[in-house]
């Protein structure tokens, strides 16, 4: 994002504009009685891969987690600092936020530091709250927010969007959730020029958030 | 000997005891009363309302029941004047609450907001407490519908039913005995808790011909419709006089027995 072409009296800071394409995948859906998100673990820049176990999906409390993308400072400066405020909003009320306002919070940040000091990061949001089912927001770096059944940022979009249009239904079980994602992550190897071998996935359930482990299926 | 530690509220007196801080508790009890008793389908809030002089304008508003938010409402007792600045200091944190989460806020954390606002100035900056009591009635997911009681101290709790204003201590007592007289832990219905408000600003009001003029009922509730939003009622003065007329033949009829 490179401000200072459109508006020259703008007071935003003018960081270097990063030319670096964000590379980061990731996929998220909605199921019966859970929510999955899945975030590919590579941590690189341009030609360099830093490391291959990166987690990308923070635990906001026991009812959401946030898969994030993005350059990695933005990316877990951002993170961090929306699950801790979550924390602290649970601690002040004494019950956990709802999905609604928690996904609307995470907007919120976005879109008030738009102009000002962007946060150059987007995100899946997953939930599950037993009144009202799994839920998936999609928020990106401008502070747009859907409520959505599936969704994917970045490159994978291209290939996994067709997929969950194909093959997505209501009301999936937890099993059927996982096949799903095995096929887009099939399809990413053989058709996606990078190469991720590893994806993280956690599940957003009654029980809370859990990492799960599809390679070893 | 107290005397000499009145004058600030930010010094203790020698007993551990905040005296500016209690003289407003003081002021609000000559203030007209408000009740509020909470029942199962709703909240009722019942005010006493004090006619100074017949010269006076007829009100568009009322002087006693403030609307916060959709599912809030607070009742005043104490100066009117102070009110007002905490009433919008309540609107605007519900408010920006619900820009920022687009969810309306949880009643406790309302309150706790204003009461900690009223708070601050019985610690900071030499000003005098806020000489207002307030009864809050609201609706929230996590807990319903619910009853809070704020003081000048910045202090607040949550209530089935309580009293504030002049002769408050009487109408405690009236709804120690009144309110769930059987101890069942069940809730009333709005009709009989708006009976009970009304018997209990006739004995706070003692002396004064109970009239639908003097006495202000309001009533929240839901909507019955897949929205469910609160529906904020003030009586008519029809409807209140209905209210008075049956208290009345209640009150007539136990006296026979």
């Amino acid at each position: 994002l490179d401000f200072s072409e459109h508006s020259p009296d703008s007071q935003v800071s003018t960081r270097p504009s990063n030319s670096f394409v964000i590379m980061d995948s990731l996929l998220g859906f909605v199921g019966g009685d859970f929510a999955i998100l899945a975030a590919d673990a590579n941590a690189a820049r341009s030609i360099l891969v830093f490391k291959q176990d990166e987690d990308k999906i923070v635990p906001l409390s026991k009812k959401m987690a946030m898969a994030a993308s993005g350059a990695q400072g933005d990316r877990v400066q951002f993170s961090e600092y929306i699950q801790k405020n979550i924390v602290l909003n649970e601690l002040r009320a004494g019950f956990p936020m709802s999905c609604v306002a928690t996904a609307n919070f995470v907007r919120h940040e976005i879109a008030s530091n738009l102009r000002r000091k962007p946060y150059n990061v987007n995100c899946l949001l997953g939930g599950f709250e037993a009144a009202k089912g799994g839920c998936l927001y999609y928020v990106d770096y401008f502070g747009t927010m859907h409520k959505m059944n599936f969704a994917c940022h970045g490159h994978c979009a291209a290939f996994c969007l067709s997929l969950f249009d194909r093959h997505w239904k209501p009301n999936m079980t937890l099993d059927e959730g996982k096949e799903l994602m095995k096929k887009c992550f099939t399809e990413l190897k053989v058709r996606y020029l990078l190469n991720m071998p590893k994806f993280v996935v956690k599940v957003v359930d009654a029980n809370g958030v859990h990492e799960i482990d599809l390679a070893a299926e | 000997m107290a005397r000499r530690y009145d004058s600030s509220t930010t010094t203790f007196s020698p007993e551990g005891r905040l005296h500016q801080v209690e003289y407003a508790i003081e002021a609000i009890n000559n203030a007209g009363t408000c009740v509020g008793i909470l029942a199962k389908d709703g909240i009722v809030l019942a005010s006493e309302r004090q006619l100074t002089s017949g010269l006076l304008a007829p009100a568009k508003t009322s002087e006693k029941t403030y609307k916060l938010s959709q599912h809030s409402t607070c009742c005043v007792a104490g100066l009117t004047a102070d009110a007002n600045i905490l009433i919008d200091q309540a609107r605007l944190r519900a408010g920006r609450y619900e820009y920022q989460y687009q969810e309306p806020i949880p009643m406790e954390q309302l309150v706790e907001h204003v009461c900690n606002y009223k708070q601050a100035y019985t610690q900071y900056g030499g000003l005098r407490p806020f000489g207002v009591s307030f009864l809050f009635a609201g609706y929230d997911q996590h807990y319903g519908f619910q009853l809070y009681q704020t003081d000048p101290s910045g202090n607040y709790s949550g209530w089935k039913a309580t009293v504030i204003g002049s002769n408050n201590q009487a109408g405690k007592s009236l709804l120690k005995t009144e309110y769930d007289p059987e101890s069942t832990g069940e809730l009333p219905s709005v009709e009989v808790a708006l009976r009970l408000a009304v018997k209990v600003l006739n004995k706070t009001m003692d002396g004064t011909a109970a009239s639908s003029e003097k006495m202000e009922l309001f009533v929240m509730s839901r909507e019955d419709t897949e929205e469910k939003l609160c529906v904020h009622r003030i009586l008519t003065n029809d409807e209140a006089q209905k209210v008075i007329d049956e208290v009345e033949a209640e009150g007539a009829g136990a006296g026979d027995s």
